[in-house]
């Protein structure tokens, strides 16, 4: 397989009128997706667009879903954006892309001084038949299309204070879907909910674990995530067998004692990621759901957001974090010292990636890309690029590799992936602060900020609400009269944490 | 009161609790918050919020909170 549309097209052959996504106010056929897809990359191509990066900025619905395979089928590539994205954040990612296309629902505030062409939806994906030359143009299109070109753009929290763009083509998600769907066990009679927004990677398992067997997945609505018993319900009157979440989801759920009240009585694979899964919480799910299978999925947006898989046995120590495994068919895992060289098993090492769904890197972002994208430093002999993680891991007795902490400033929080340098770096800018720290507390799961300056609390919030994505705003914001240094003038974050 | 609208303002201190009424439909809060609201409120008012009643309409506002809070209360007594 060279492109990823041939799973669409598959299921939309083998189960034309079969439910694809389920959103709150819409649903699709597989045969409806890929006539509004067809639709969508036809509007694009008659535009003059060609292989280049297509903003998608949409409520995440079924409709966001079609519109990523329009903008494939037109040989493009997608950069879905968060709806609730601040117009800040969106104007440096589409500065860094110099898009010259962005297909909106008109939920979605763009910036306002883009010259991008806007495509409506509704308009680009409302053609009712494709003609005979249309189908030509598309099939021409798929021809020149290579499993390297790009599929997507993912952006991530840049330490700069920019988003740093990763980009992924058709071989990465095709590798990762065969090896994904083996693992979870997907098949035409899964039903999923999924949970992730539709902006980051984490999507990927629910869309085309569909597309690839003619599945079903439930959109599950945003609202949900703060009422546990509803979010059950909707799980049981949805007849959910599978759900691929992150661990911060599922707390939610066991952590507010919702299982004595109900039970997610339909799953059967519970597969999950991001973070470390609270041990007292699993053996919660694990009692709930005796006969479910439990999986630790790991990988970063770099290597298509997964690279490693472990199967909670009985085996498994219920006291310890559960491992994040072993590396899945065709990736290697290494754990690298400082000076590159492998380390001893039980030696703590950096988490680094080779293999085909490796990310070609960061986009228009050569330096960014060199650092974490480096050549093997066990192979002298010819290219063989590896992905530096930061994260680093060892080796246990049973040859699975642990998780143990971050190599720098990078957190996990609420599922997301941030530097907490962005939050500083932004927040410096910002008229009235003087010098920022950022700590984060990975049990409370809160991310404190301490800054000096003239500007109070309440409005510094209120701007940073503006620059920033929901997930990175400070749990607790502390002005200082004065920052504590160490004897090395460095800002003592010790110090700070003491004050918490 | 004043004490469950110090917990809040805590979490988004950009907020006039006293106005808001729509903080789940709005999107202010969100699952974080309300983990953080529960396990503050256990401490605060030594009541525990059972899952049933974690739901929109007790958490659109500070005044339904509240509400809620002292039905518990009473409950327990």
């Amino acid at each position: 397989m060279i492109n990823v549309l041939e799973y669409l097209e598959d299921s939309a052959k083998k189960y034309p009128d079969k439910t694809a996504f389920l959103g709150t106010n819409s649903c699709v056929t597989f045969k409806e997706m890929l006539d509004k897809a067809q639709s969508i990359a036809l509007s694009l191509i008659s535009a003059g667009a060609h292989k280049e990066p297509v903003v998608i900025a949409m409520t995440r619905s079924p409709e966001m879903i079609i519109a990523f395979f329009g903008v494939i089928a037109a040989g493009c590539y997608y950069v879905p954006i968060d709806e609730q994205m601040p117009a800040h954040r969106t104007e440096l990612i589409m500065d860094r892309l110099k898009a010259r296309f962005i297909i909106t629902d008109g939920t979605t505030t763009l910036p306002s001084q883009t010259s991008a062409d806007v495509f409506n939806y509704s308009d680009a994906s409302s053609l009712t038949e494709v003609t005979p030359l249309a189908a030509e143009r598309l099939a021409k299109v798929r021809k020149a299309a290579i499993d390297l070109d790009p599929i997507y753009i993912v952006f991530t929290s840049g330490s700069t204070g920019i988003p740093k763009g990763v980009v992924t083509n058709h071989r990465c998600v095709i590798d990762y879907v065969e090896q994904l769907t083996k693992v979870i066990g997907a098949s035409h009679d899964s039903i999923f909910a999924m949970q992730s927004p539709l902006y980051v990677d984490a999507c990927l398992k629910e869309i085309y674990s569909t597309l690839k067997f003619g599945a079903t997945t439930h959109i599950v609505p945003k609202e949900l995530f703060t009422q546990p018993v509803k979010l059950v319900e909707y799980l049981n009157e949805n007849k959910i067998n599978t759900v691929c979440w992150v661990v911060p989801a599922l707390t939610f759920i066991s952590g507010l004692q919702t299982f004595k009240t109900v039970i997610p009585k339909y799953l059967k694979t519970v597969a999950f990621g991001s973070e470390v899964f609270p041990p007292k919480q699993l053996k919660t799910w694990r009692e709930t759901l005796p006969e479910a299978r439990f999986i630790n999925l790991y990988g970063p947006t770099e290597a298509t957001g997964m690279c490693c898989h472990y199967e909670v046995t009985d085996k498994t120590d219920p006291e310890k974090p559960v491992p994040i495994g072993k590396p899945f068919p065709n990736k290697e895992i290494f754990l690298l010292d400082d000076d590159g060289k492998s380390v001893p098993k039980g030696q703590v090492g950096e988490i680094c990636i080779r293999g085909i769904s490796l990310s070609p890197g960061y986009f228009n972002n050569p330096d960014i890309t060199s650092k974490a994208f480096v050549q093997n430093p066990l192979n002298p002999l010819f290219t063989d690029i590896i992905y530096k993680t930061g994260d680093l891991g060892r080796l246990n007795e049973d040859d699975d590799i642990e998780f143990v902490s971050r190599k720098d400033f990078q957190i996990k929080h609420m599922g997301y992936r941030i530097e907490l340098g962005e939050i500083e770096m932004l927040t410096c800018k910002t008229e009235g602060v003087e010098n920022v720290c950022c700590l984060y507390d990975g049990e409370k799961k809160k991310i404190s900020m301490f800054y000096m300056g003239t500007i109070d609390k309440s409005t510094l919030i209120s701007l940073l609400k503006n620059k920033l994505p929901r997930y990175m705003i400070p749990n607790t914001v502390i002005k200082l009269d004065l920052m504590p240094l160490t004897a090395n003038g460095k800002t003592d974050r010790n110090a700070l944490k003491q004050m918490l | 009161m004043d004490e469950l609208l110090n917990i809040l303002t805590e979490l988004h201190p950009d907020i006039d609790f006293d106005k808001e009424e729509n903080l789940i439909g709005d999107k202010i809060l969100d699952s974080f918050d309300i983990v953080t609201i529960i396990a503050e409120v256990s401490d605060v008012f030594d009541v525990a919020i059972p899952a049933q009643d974690i739901v929109e309409e007790n958490f659109n506002s500070a005044k339904a909170l509240y509400a809620l809070i002292k039905r518990l209360e009473e409950e327990d007594d």
